[in-house]
């Protein structure tokens, strides 16, 4: 990690924890949590977290797998719930996204671009997809390319049109929100509220899908930088094959890093990015922390303020026209 | 030029800023740094163009010098048709 992302994980772990019973308490109301497990690291300490600040009788963990879900995170998933002892679920998602037609937009769209394009339906036998993000760290203005695979492995990569970007995003959000759909029936079950999983990269740049994975009640690592949402993974103990992993977004059938579809660098470098930009750091400053090119850290910095403020609108409430006041009408009431 | 600036204003006018109202877009603002159009907004753009003037944007031509204002959407339009100034 770092240095600039230096931070006692021992009093970060026991702030959160604290934080977490808290809003459960004063904000929330509700006996427990419920939480996805990907097998990633940002949920893995989520898990652990809310594990150590409720008791593991009081957290229960999904396993929410799809047909386009990489088998180990399955298996990451079962190791963290086993090895935090807390009671977990699996159930596959494929079915349902079908019936909504989530695989069968998502392909309609990419056959537009490329005819001969069959989906493998999670067989491992046909072709497989993934977008990713362009232009960035050129100075170019952002832009989305269509990656497929034959069952060969010869790939294309086509620069995406809008009318089927959109169709392809819209089609695989359903994946977040069949999720999130899921953790509240459990959450409902049980009378518990739903934890949030995002990091701080994800969270301030707005690398989440509104009422999707973006839903929850309550957030406990958004203040952390991705790096060290895995330092507290080493130091809560988790397993080493999840502290070891690498990001992805498992939502494609070919692998897909964050950084290839979302962030302009890789996430040790990303942090530090939005740590600089935070502080205010010139370009040259970041430049050399980081070694890209001055031009590059303009470029990032310039990045992550669009990034900021064009996804402003995920995280905000409906609007409403008129002030609606909630608050008792009367003290006595 | 003028035409092609007529249609860009158009497009931009009725689809992100709901209005009629020529005053409420000036040429020479940045779309993505007022937040008129995000990195989606930019690719509705690119298409617009495309479809509208018949041309094709490269990739390395989607830069902010080329499509980032009114402005230099017009112009780059006019060079890709060959259109003077």
């Amino acid at each position: 990690m770092n240095p600039v992302l230096a931070f006692d994980c021992e009093k970060a772990a026991e702030e959160i924890c604290q934080g977490i019973r808290h809003a459960m308490v004063s904000a929330i109301g509700r006996r427990g949590l419920v939480l996805g497990i990907s097998g990633g690291i940002d949920s893995s300490v989520c898990a652990a977290l809310a594990v150590r600040a409720l008791g593991k009788d009081k957290v229960i963990g999904l396993l929410m797998p799809e047909q386009d879900s990489a088998p180990e995170s399955g298996d990451l998933g079962e190791l963290l719930a086993q090895h935090l002892g807390v009671r977990y679920e699996t159930q596959s998602l494929s079915v349902a996204l079908e019936s909504l037609g989530c695989y069968q937009w998502r392909d309609d769209a990419i056959r537009e671009l490329v005819p001969d394009y069959v989906d493998g339906n999670g067989s491992g036998n046909g072709w497989r997809n993934k977008i990713v993000i362009r232009g960035g760290m050129d100075g170019q203005i952002n832009r989305y390319e269509l990656v497929v695979e034959d069952p060969e492995g010869k790939r294309q990569q086509i620069r995406l049109p809008v009318k089927q970007y959109l169709q392809i995003v819209a089609a695989t959000n359903f994946k977040q929100r069949i999720r999130k759909t899921l953790e509240y029936c459990w959450a409902d079950r049980f009378n518990y509220a739903v934890l949030g999983t995002p990091n701080r990269l994800e969270y301030d740049q707005g690398f989440f899908v509104k009422h999707g994975d973006g839903a929850a009640d309550i957030k406990p690592i958004a203040h952390l930088y991705k790096s060290q949402v895995y330092a507290l993974a080493r130091h809560l103990g988790l397993p080493d094959a999840i502290c070891s992993s690498t990001p992805t977004t498992d939502t494609y059938s070919l692998a897909q890093g964050q950084d290839e579809f979302y962030f302009a660098l890789p996430y040790e470098r990303m942090d530090v990015a939005l740590y600089a930009y935070n502080a205010s750091w010139s370009p040259s400053r970041l430049a050399t922390e980081i070694q890209i090119s001055e031009e590059q850290a303009t470029w990032v910095f310039g990045d992550i303020a669009r990034k900021r403020k064009t996804t402003r609108y995920l995280h905000a409430a409906p609007v409403l026209l008129e002030p609606v006041p909630l608050e008792s009408a009367s003290p006595d009431l | 030029m003028e035409n092609i600036r007529k249609k860009v204003r158009s497009f931009l006018l009725g689809n992100y800023l709901f209005t009629e109202d020529e005053s409420a877009l000036d040429n020479d603002v940045s779309f993505l740094e007022s937040g008129l159009v995000d990195s989606t907004g930019m690719m509705e753009v690119i298409f617009f163009i495309e479809e509208t003037f018949s041309i094709s944007v490269d990739d390395v031509e989607m830069v902010p010098e080329n499509l980032d204002s009114v402005e230099n959407l017009v112009a780059f339009v006019a060079r890709k048709q060959g259109v003077a100034a």
